[in-house]
């Protein structure tokens, strides 16, 4: 508390084809593996669908589909984070979870400004830990905008 | 919330069902059902909302509860007679009061004072029969509550010693004071009240002498714990009002006898009180041993002759002033050592109340919750052991089927735990009713009936707001003015009824009026004007009443108070949908009309069958289905060579590729090859829907995608399968009505 700077911040790190996001670790409630989803119809394409978490009906987004990257057939070798997004729980599709980070807020660069528009939307700031660039996301406008308003 | 608040909290739960007590109450007395019970229960609502705002220190409330108590204590003595007007400010006096109720709970802004002062003068030149209302101040006194704390001991609630009690009522008594003869009945004691509280409240109001009378009290034998047997006589040496002595009982008044009589010229008062003086044996010295000794002696009194024991035994209040002892010394005679040596006593049949707890919603709803899982994991084990491939007659198999008819068991008593009957939300009406009707000053009469019906809380609560905008437009536009429904030869007062029934599976609210119906000359007219329809569109008279369900339709002529809030009837309808619910109307010009709301009875569980469309399993909702059929390739059209469409009983049906129109395929698949379910809408619109395979029907537990995700067009929500895996939920209405006509956005297509 005393240094507001220096706030260590425990991230958890993710990888979307060959690059690596990461996102604060308290939004992030559990970790598991794809199970085939039940597809949504006349959803945006990153919306994979739906699964049963234990009673709850967890919809599915393609994070590399959401940042315009890639889209992956996904198989059981995927991972689905499950994340709190303002009063929402929603099951984050990405490729591996690749670490857990220490960083303090002041070591965030501002998102360079080569990145594209998409991009821009979702990532808040990138750092990098032994010559490798992660991009620290925003959860809040992950879910369609529409709702987004409205959570 | 700290002990205070929580008590208050209890104490406005609490005037929730004086209210509606009080509204019930009331309205009996509306239907000429004035007899002494009613307006005391009306008079007792009243005074406890009265009591307990006074405890909280609620000013306005307890004002203008004292004025209405006022009143109604005028009736209850028979003063006034409890006529039509006087009925009428009472209703009126009722809203008010729920006002002022809500106003102290911060519900709703202060109330009126204007509102509140006029009826408040309303009721006192009532209360004084024409004259000029005299200013409340006389009673000022009588109302400032303070909360007092009771102890059981009756320390200082013994008036006076006995000695001067013998020298006041030989003085005093032959001009002032009242006999008050109190015989509690069992059940007095059964609902909490405590003799020796009523005569420590007697004792307050002056100087008294107390004499017990248990002559009734049976043998030991025959005693029964619960009846009553003792008599008091108390002697009450004060000039008060025979009100201030009656109030005392207020809350026992129907569970003892009681007579009050002015004491005379204290002739047979003194004499009385001279009499025990002269036996002081029969005084006993002390509480604990109050009529042990007496009871024993009449126990045993087949055997030994029995003393004569004199009657009525006396005890001055004053003498059986004991120490703290652990049974309340005046309680009657019967306390626990009689009651232990009685085993074999029989016990007075008690009548059977339901008994009931509070409990918070959120509990049970985890409940219900969990119940869910329970019928979701339940259904996936089933599905297992089938998989297995075991004998039906195998032990698993055999469990299986007794947990399947538990699960099925315990959903149906956790669903009842919420199931409550309309009569919360029927009860508010009647108000409504008489607010609308004088702002738009007519004359209705509510009828109501069927309030008794269960039906899932969550859809109770949701019925409020439906139910009031249609009575609102049953009185504002349905029923003719006064003058106008004498000119049609009806009678003056309109009559809106409104009733709830329960219909396979389903509520039925019905809200009539006996009103002019539908305007279809206006309605058509108004549709035309808002380019809803074609000026020369050929509709059926159903097809016009259904108008005034379209979205921004309105038939008000002049925008009132009343209606024209900018909510119309396509609200209504849409909130009913919401509730998987159905709306119709049926209206005959210059008779009235009708719209009865269809309604699950939870909100929880469907009746589904379940489908698949491209490999997709979905619900289809069981009470939209009509038939199910394999298209013949005879029975198939094309209209203008695309759009497919069947016959079905000599009508055609537009046939919907659900897996198409949903994105689950890019081709139209044969329809020979697959099943057609015949649907209808709300609307009553039918359709066939085409599907690849039914595979059967079920009852599954409806999951919100709102509560994660959002809405989803065609789907009303999902549910989960036996084997784990989601399933949508279809919206019938949506499928047939809207997303027929849009083609599929292509950035909106279907992933994976």
């Amino acid at each position: 508390m005393t240094e507001a700077k220096d706030l260590q911040r425990e991230l958890i790190a993710f990888r979307i084809g060959s690059q690596e996001f990461c996102v604060d670790i308290m939004s992030v409630r559990e970790i598991r593996g794809w199970t085939p989803a039940t597809p949504l119809p006349r959803s945006p394409g990153y919306m994979k669908g739906v699964i049963n978490l234990r009673g709850t009906v967890l919809p599915i987004i393609d994070l590399g589909a959401r940042f315009g990257l890639t889209t992956s057939e996904p198989t059981a070798r995927h991972v689905i984070m499950v994340a709190h997004i303002g009063g929402r729980m929603v099951g984050l599709l990405v490729d591996a979870v690749s670490d857990i980070l220490q960083m303090s807020d002041a070591s965030v660069q501002p998102t360079p400004d080569v990145a594209s528009d998409q991009v821009k939307t979702f990532v808040k700031g990138i750092f990098s830990i032994d010559g490798r660039m992660i991009s620290l996301i925003e959860l809040d406008h992950i879910l369609p905008q529409v709702e987004a308003e409205a959570a | 919330m700290d002990a205070f608040e929580a008590i208050k909290a209890t104490f406005f739960q609490e005037c929730d069902e004086l209210l509606a007590d009080l509204e019930a109450k009331l309205m009996l007395l509306e239907q000429g059902q004035t007899d002494l019970e009613t307006i005391n229960a009306v008079f007792r609502a009243v005074h406890s909302v009265k009591g307990g705002a006074g405890a909280f220190g609620l000013e306005a409330l307890v004002r203008f509860a004292h004025v209405f108590e006022t009143l109604m204590d005028e009736l209850r003595a028979g003063r006034k007679p409890c006529d039509a007007i006087t009925i009428k400010t009472l209703l009126r006096a009722s809203d008010v009061l729920a006002d002022h109720i809500q106003a102290a709970q911060g519900l709703i802004p202060p109330v009126d004072e204007a509102r509140s002062a006029a009826l408040v003068a309303e009721m006192q030149v009532l209360t004084h029969g024409g004259e000029a209302p005299v200013e409340v101040e006389e009673d000022e006194d009588d109302f400032g509550f303070t909360p007092m704390a009771f102890d059981m001991a009756l320390d200082d609630a013994a008036p006076l010693p006995i000695e001067d009690l013998g020298g006041d009522l030989g003085a005093d008594t032959a001009s002032t004071g009242w006999r008050v003869v109190f015989k509690p009945m069992g059940r007095m004691y059964v609902n909490a009240n405590e003799t020796s509280l009523l005569l420590r409240e007697l004792g307050r109001l002056g100087p008294v002498t107390v004499v017990v009378d248990d002559s009734a009290t049976p043998t030991l034998d025959a005693l029964s714990v619960e009846d009553g047997c003792l008599t008091w006589t108390v002697d009450l040496a004060a000039a008060v009002d025979e009100a201030a002595v009656r109030e005392v009982f207020d809350f026992v008044e129907s569970d003892c006898e009681l007579t009050i009589t002015p004491l005379g010229n204290g002739a047979a008062g003194a004499s009385d009180i001279g009499a025990f003086e002269d036996e002081p044996a029969a005084v006993l010295p002390a509480g604990d041993e109050l009529d042990i000794a007496a009871l024993l002696a009449k126990a045993s009194g087949a055997a030994a002759e029995p003393a004569p024991q004199p009657q009525p035994e006396a005890i001055p209040l004053a003498a059986v002033k004991p120490e703290p002892a652990p049974v309340p010394p005046v309680a009657p005679p019967v306390a626990a050592p009689v009651a232990a040596a009685t085993t074999s006593a029989p016990v007075a049949p008690v009548a059977p109340a339901p008994v009931t707890i509070r409990v918070d919603l959120d509990r049970v709803d985890r409940l219900i919750n969990v119940v869910g899982e329970l019928v979701i994991q339940q259904a996936m084990l089933s599905q297992r052991v089938l998989e297995s491939g075991l004998a039906r007659s195998s032990g698993i198999a055999l469990g299986m089927e007794d947990l399947e008819l538990l699960t099925r068991e315990i959903q149906d008593s956790v669903m009842a735990i919420r199931a409550q009957p309309v009569k919360s939300v029927f009860q508010r009406m009647p108000r409504l009713v008489r607010e609308v009707a004088d702002m738009v000053s007519k004359q209705v009469r509510l009828v109501t009936a069927g309030e008794d019906t269960e039906v899932d809380k969550t859809v109770v609560e949701r019925l409020a707001e439906p139910i009031t905008h249609m009575l609102r437009n049953a009185i504002d536009h349905g029923l003719e003015t006064p003058e106008e429904r004498v000119a049609a030869g009806k009678p003056a007062e309109g009559t809106v009824r409104l009733a709830a029934l329960h219909r396979s599976g389903r509520i039925v609210i019905e809200i009539s009026d006996d009103g002019r119906g539908i305007n279809r000359e206006r309605v058509k007219k108004i549709a035309v004007d808002k380019g809803l329809i074609a000026a020369d569109a050929p509709l059926t008279d159903e097809q016009i009443d259904n108008l005034i369900f379209a979205p921004g339709f309105s038939t008000a002529a002049v925008v009132s108070d009343i209606s024209g809030r900018g909510v119309g009837m396509d609200v209504v309808k849409r909130s009913i949908q919401a509730l998987g619910g159905r709306i119709s109307i049926s209206s005959v010009p210059g008779k009235g009309s009708t719209f009865t709301l269809s309604l699950p009875l939870t909100l929880a569980v469907l009746d589904g069958m379940v489908v698949t469309a491209a490999e997709q399993t979905l619900i289809a909702p069981l009470p939209a289905i009509v038939e199910s059929l394999t298209p013949q390739a005879v029975d198939l059209h094309f209209v203008g060579g695309v759009d497919p469409v069947i016959r079905f009983r000599d009508r055609f049906l537009p046939l919907i590729d659900v897996a198409l129109i949903m994105g689950f395929r890019e081709q139209p698949m044969n329809p020979t090859e697959g099943v057609a379910v015949v649907v209808e809408t709300e609307g009553g619109q039918q359709a066939a829907l085409l599907f690849d395979a039914i595979q059967g029907q079920r009852q599954v537990v409806i999951k919100s995608l709102e509560t994660n995700y959002q809405q989803v067009e065609g789907v009303a929500a999902a549910t989960i399968l036996g084997d784990g895996r989601v399933a949508l939920i279809l919206d019938v209405d949506v499928l047939v009505t809207d997303m027929r006509r849009k083609s599929v956005r292509p950035d909106f297509k279907l992933a994976s």
